[in-house]
């Protein structure tokens, strides 16, 4: 074992391992508060490349420039598809009926994706994709740096909004009880159809250092759903921190397996993981409900 | 009582295995008959990956398939029967395909069956054909593990995989001592399209005394290819094989290799590079130059049957002769295969179709001569490398080839 290729491979796992969590964050805010499994959001994390790549290459706009319209986009799209489909969604079937008709708003998406760009890879082009900086003796990726900071910032974001907003606190409150909320005069309804969007608009920022680090097509989604899914089980449904650490967490331990005892055990290991902790803690690393936002 | 009711259950049961034994046997019979009232069209059934992982692939197939049938039924169809093609997708899924094929077969009553994309499905797929009677001619199955099976209908128009890095390798081995690469990495996909073909080009290889330095393989669901390609670069090597099934492989190893600031001397990717348009728009233009792949077609290849399929390709969806999938031609070649197995037995009938196909016959198709042996690999395709140089897509090896243009070695610096 190359020890240069073990470091480096941490610091791989930790720069990639934030940009999961953050596209498992929206995943986990979204079933934590309005106990939806949106197994679409892989589909919007594409459809936020792809929106980043149709700025890029059609007007010229840098891709992190290029969020601040995207992220809005998303934003907009995750309050009418929580409008339109998602708040109709009542009853114990619930979750399950959320599997499915999630299901169907990605089939749709990717659908409309292929038509709009084909089928072919695309990969997102900017003058920091392809190049790095040397530091103390290992090349690191711009764009993975700069993902990582965006990853930080974001979530620092949320962050923020969950513990010292007004709103983050209504989202606290429903995320603990629905009726108690409703009873000292949260709209639940309101508050839930915005964590929708917010945990739609994450997915744009995700999507663009996705499509800027991978050649995507609308069927690339499929690959991450399974590992944004394992994430957020990973690290406790609903529990923001717990993305965050599993994501980090799981990315690392994957690369230090690719590099330890080769990449064909990697994957392996990533859902041995998994079963291993949730023998261990069932409901995943921060998954007790009142640690739900820790 | 309950003896009767067990008895009435029995027969019952009996009774729906016998029916469904007579339903299979009558739509087998339906097959074998091989004839269709005059008038009616053939319809062709086919299970392409048009979403998934391979769905790249499954439309540039879907794009050959639908060629040769506008071209067929240009000139009449076959046998004077309009060709229909039945297309459905199996999401690159190996189950999806067998029950794609089993519906095709016995609720579509489709008459001829065309091969999915990638050895994965094309093996599931052969043997629920099989059970049918049908043949299946496809072009993106030649793993060994395809004709390994034991199956008698299945016959693939492309190269036999295991043989597609031999030139390179060759090439490798006879570079005078100065300029031989004194190391090498192999990085393989666990794919039956990639795993066999690395072997047999190691072996000619560390017989020319090169030193292996890396060789791992990783799995083929994996999505992060950051440390494996990193690993890669750590180790240095002169000259870089991997075993890739499609380009976002190739393009997340050029994009580390690049960043770790490691350009290898001669680099080539098993699968990828071939895509035309599909790679270079992902890699971009610039750094595809000296990226080299196996194959035995490219869009310029000086064969006369290729040439007008890529002109019809070109006026339908544009572009050039080197944005040309030669996934393609591959499908192109398989409606060609069919063409003349039906023209020579007179009909449609499947079981005197795959006696046609394994009687030694030759056929000349958009790839070249087919010939099958008793396994259904084709055994005439010559195997080449190709090359990116600039805005061209070349044949380079072998250097004996008259149309082989001089290799770009060592490989030029990324661009972007």
């Amino acid at each position: 074992m190359n020890g240069t290729a073990l470091i480096h491979s941490i610091i791989d796992g930790i720069l990639t391992g934030s940009v999961y969590a953050l596209m498992a964050t929206g995943l986990t805010l979204i079933f934590g508060v309005m106990n939806i499994i949106n197994v679409a959001q892989g589909i919007f994390v594409i459809l936020g490349a792809y929106l980043s790549y149709a700025l890029s290459v059609h007007f010229g706009i840098d891709l992190f420039v290029g969020l601040a319209i995207t992220i809005p986009t998303l934003f907009l799209v995750g309050i009418v598809v929580e409008r339109v489909f998602l708040s109709r969604i009542k009853g114990p079937e619930k979750v399950v009926m959320s599997i499915l008709v999630t299901y169907a708003i990605s089939l749709v998406i990717e659908g409309i994706l292929n038509m709009v760009f084909s089928v072919n890879y695309v990969e997102l082009q900017a003058w920091y994709v392809d190049r790095s900086v040397r530091v103390f003796g290992y090349w690191l990726p711009y764009i993975y740096l700069l993902g990582f900071a965006l990853a930080v910032v974001l979530l620092g974001a949320l962050y923020f909004m969950l513990y010292r907003t007004r709103f983050g606190a209504s989202v606290r409150a429903s995320l603990a009880d629905q009726t108690s909320a409703a009873l000292v005069g949260i709209n639940v309804k309101n508050v839930s159809t915005i964590c929708f969007g917010i945990g739609i608009a994450v997915t744009a920022a995700g999507g663009m250092i996705y499509g800027a680090t991978n050649a995507f097509n609308a069927s690339s989604s499929y690959d991450l759903i399974s590992r944004l899914l394992v994430i957020i089980v990973l690290g406790g449904m609903g529990s923001i921190g717990g993305a965050l650490a599993a994501g980090v967490f799981m990315i690392t331990v994957e690369d230090m397996v690719s590099v330890i005892w080769g990449p064909v055990w990697s994957s392996l290991t990533f859902f041995l993981i998994l079963v291993i902790i949730l023998s261990v803690r069932p409901q995943g690393i921060f998954g007790k409900l009142e640690a739900r936002l820790a | 009582m309950n003896r009767r009711k067990e008895l009435f259950r029995a027969l019952g049961v009996t009774s729906v295995a016998l029916a469904t034994l007579f339903t299979l046997s009558t739509t087998s019979g339906a097959s074998s008959s091989g004839t269709i009232a005059k008038g009616q069209p053939v319809l062709i059934g086919a299970s392409l990956s048009l979403s998934g992982d391979f769905s790249a692939d499954g439309t540039a197939f879907q794009q050959g398939y639908e060629l040769w049938a506008a071209d067929q039924n240009a000139k009449g169809g076959l046998l004077g029967h309009k060709i229909d093609l039945k297309i459905v997708s199996d999401a690159s899924s190996a189950t999806q395909v067998v029950t794609n094929y089993q519906d095709l077969i016995s609720s579509d009553h489709v008459n001829l069956t065309f091969g999915p994309f990638s050895s994965l499905l094309t093996l599931p797929a052969a043997k629920a054909v099989s059970r049918y009677g049908y043949a299946m001619v496809e072009g993106a199955g030649g793993a060994p593990s395809v004709f390994q099976a034991g199956l008698t209908n299945v016959f693939d128009s492309a190269l036999p995989v295991a043989s597609g890095l031999v030139p390179f390798a060759q090439w490798i081995a006879s570079l005078p001592k100065s300029q031989r690469p004194k190391t090498i990495a192999y990085v393989t996909s666990t794919d039956p399209f990639t795993e066999p073909q690395i072997p047999v080009a190691e072996k000619i290889i560390k017989a020319a005394g090169v030193k292996t330095v890396y060789y791992k393989t990783f799995p083929a669901e994996a999505t992060d290819y950051t440390p494996i390609a990193d690993a890669v670069a750590s180790a240095n090597a002169q000259v870089v094989i991997l075993g890739s099934v499609d380009v976002p492989t190739v393009s997340a190893f050029m994009q580390a290799f690049e960043q770790a600031h490691y350009n290898p001397k001669a680099f080539i990717a098993t699968a990828g590079p071939d895509q035309g348009a599909a790679f270079t728009k992902a890699v971009g233009l610039a750094n595809a130059d000296g990226m080299m792949v196996p194959n035995a077609w490219f869009g310029g290849s000086k064969n006369a049957q290729s040439e007008k399929m890529v002109a019809e390709y070109i006026k339908k969806y544009g572009g050039t002769a080197a944005d040309v999938n030669a996934d393609v031609a591959e499908a192109y070649s398989v409606g060609q295969v069919i063409t003349a197995a039906v023209k020579a037995t007179g009909g449609f009938d499947n079981t005197k179709i795959i006696k046609y196909l394994h009687s030694g016959v030759t056929i000349q198709s958009v790839l070249g001569p087919v010939k099958f042996n008793s396994l259904g690999e084709n055994i005439k395709p010559t195997a080449f490398t190709f090359q990116w140089q600039g805005s061209n897509f070349v044949e380079v090896n072998p250097a004996t080839d008259p149309g082989a243009t001089k290799i770009l070695y060592p490989k030029p610096a990324w661009k972007n």
